[in-house]
């Protein structure tokens, strides 16, 4: 069952649009970024996914049922939002509690928590640090507890928000690992990012926004090959396939693994 | 003039036990833009603390070898005259906005006030600084209701607006989208052109490899290597320390390992292309027809 929303509009406290007629659609185990300027209207749109905002006009379905009737911590099994700076999700003391703290939460079995719990620890590299204090690691071993604490929940859905904002090479290796494998699991997963690279390298679709719509939704090699729609989004194509376009060398292939076969 | 000279230089914070840097011997030139590179935790941030003074006059821990700035020992300058010399952006912006203003504009004359500047003078500074970076729009808000983006480069003005010889900037872009990136780059470009020293730690490599005359790779705390931009970005010692590199230096790896290499190792889409098309007009296919 998909995310589906259809022609949502939503205002910010002072009345402003952030997001008007907004329709797109996720289905389970895809892939999918969502790019454009900052104050486009991407952070408004997938906290409408989960339920953190409710539309205005329009509506959003989840799993066949409208967020409108669903409260946020109902939303919350099915749809997890990794904020994009760590500190604003992370609280508690130690790695293994920030971990534990939802399953306790919501009462879960011991055997239940344990198995959720180690396969976050797995999935994000946490093991050496579960008695540490979040507040003692750097940012980037925070993006990953903040994943982690979202991971250890049932989620059919995962956004996530800039993930690759201050990760190093190690870093990016173990995101798109972590991703590779929630696909396996049928989870989707979609993320905003700035990065290009990121974008073409792990995610096929692309939602391009700008002003709080959608300029474009598409496989990437056909968003990428539109300038008019990056014109509009303000967005940039990944530097390699930047540089094919800048030798007019006729490919719509965007990751570097491709682009090598291009060069003449 | 010399900026900085390290000779021997470790850090260790209080209340922890492994260095933050180890054994730094490093001397940076004036009037030139330093980029800062490496794997999380590797002590980048530290170093621009310490260009700073910030480390140890601030953060308290135990500092071994000699550090001296502008000529003078870090430990004997006064933290006041010092900060007026080395205008420093802290990586969070969330760090550097005061909250105690209640207008972006205010926020950004905050430091020039803290000098004793004449108000004419202080909103004439201001102006400019807003205009250059197009922050008109942000000006009359409440630097609290920013977005980190936005609020990213109010911090950014209110350090340019302070007109040091140095500037020191942890990381200015990580909260922007491409076009702005660019635009802090090209502000960052043209007060380099006016004389002014610029040290940052940035992750975007192909922006580094486009702007920075020189690159301090650290891994551990300790520096890999430390020379000309595209010395750096083409060094194995790189490649072996998992620091990033430009994405078009990745593209001549792979080009190398499929066995048709660039005459050489390029660091920007500029170059690339250069070595690309030269090869394109004179490769293979014209040595046949001839």
């Amino acid at each position: 069952m998909p995310i589906v929303l259809d022609e949502v509009a939503f205002d910010y406290p002072d009345g402003t649009p952030a997001v008007e007629s907004v329709s797109l659609r996720v289905e389970d185990g895809e892939r999918v970024a969502i790019v454009g300027q900052n104050g486009a209207g991407k952070t408004t749109t997938v906290k409408l996914m989960n339920g953190l905002l409710k539309p205005r006009s329009g509506a959003v379905m989840v799993d066949g049922e409208s967020t409108a009737d669903r409260t946020t911590a109902m939303m919350a099994q099915t749809v997890g939002y990794v904020f994009q700076n760590p500190d604003d999700q992370i609280f508690t003391s130690s790695v293994q509690s920030e971990l534990e703290y939802m399953p306790k939460y919501l009462r879960w079995e011991e055997a239940r928590r344990d198995e959720r719990v180690a396969r976050a620890v797995a999935l994000c590299g946490l093991a050496q640090h579960l008695e540490t204090n979040p507040n003692d690691l750097p940012i980037a071993i925070r993006k990953f507890i903040a994943i982690g604490a979202i991971l250890v929940g049932e989620c059919r859905y995962i956004i996530l928000d800039e993930p690759t904002a201050g990760l190093d090479v190690p870093g990016l290796r173990l995101l798109n690992s972590l991703i590779d494998h929630l696909q396996s699991e049928g989870i989707a997963v979609v993320t905003i990012t700035h990065d290009m690279r990121f974008v073409t390298e792990s995610f096929d679709r692309v939602v391009a926004m700008a002003n709080g719509t959608v300029v474009a939704d598409g496989p990437c090699e056909e968003v990428f090959a539109d300038d008019d729609v990056l014109k509009r989004a303000r967005i940039r194509r990944p530097e390699v396939a930047q540089l094919v376009r800048d030798l007019g060398i006729p490919t719509a292939a965007l990751r570097l693994d491709d682009i090598v076969h291009k060069i003449p | 003039m010399v900026l900085a000279t390290l000779r021997g230089v470790s850090f260790t914070y209080a209340y922890t036990n492994e260095p933050a840097l180890r054994d730094i011997n490093l001397t940076l030139e004036e009037g030139l833009l330093y980029a800062i590179i490496g794997p999380n935790a590797s002590g980048k941030s530290t170093l621009c603390a310490l260009l700073r003074g910030i480390v140890p006059l601030f953060h308290e821990g135990e500092l071994k070898g000699t550090a001296e700035i502008r000529g003078r020992n870090l430990l004997e300058w006064d933290p006041a005259e010092l900060s007026r010399e080395i205008g420093y952006v802290f990586e969070n912006p969330f760090t550097q906005i005061s909250g105690i203003k209640e207008t972006v504009f205010e926020e950004i004359a905050i430091g020039l006030e803290n000098l004793g500047m004449p108000s004419e003078e202080v909103i004439d500074r201001v102006e400019k600084v807003v205009e250059q970076l197009e922050l008109g729009a942000l000006v009359a808000k409440n630097p609290n209701e920013l977005s980190g983006g936005q609020r990213q480069k109010v911090a950014f003005a209110s350090i340019i607006a302070m007109d040091a010889d140095v500037i020191v900037i942890d990381e200015p872009t990580s909260q922007l989208d491409p076009e702005s990136s660019d635009a802090v780059f090209a502000i960052i470009a043209n007060l380099k052109k006016s004389g002014k020293s610029i040290v940052l730690v940035e992750h975007k490599m192909d922006l580094v490899a486009q702007y920075a005359d020189r690159v301090i790779a650290l891994n551990g705390g300790r520096v890999v290597i430390e020379g000309p931009t595209s010395e750096v970005f083409t060094s194995p010692l790189l490649n072996a320390s998992d620091i990033a590199r430009p994405a078009v230096t990745d593209l001549a790896e792979a080009l190398v390992h499929v066995g048709r290499p660039l005459s050489r190792t390029p660091v920007t889409r500029a170059d690339a292309a250069e070595l690309i098309r030269a090869r394109m007009k004179g490769g293979p296919r014209a040595n046949r027809s001839r």
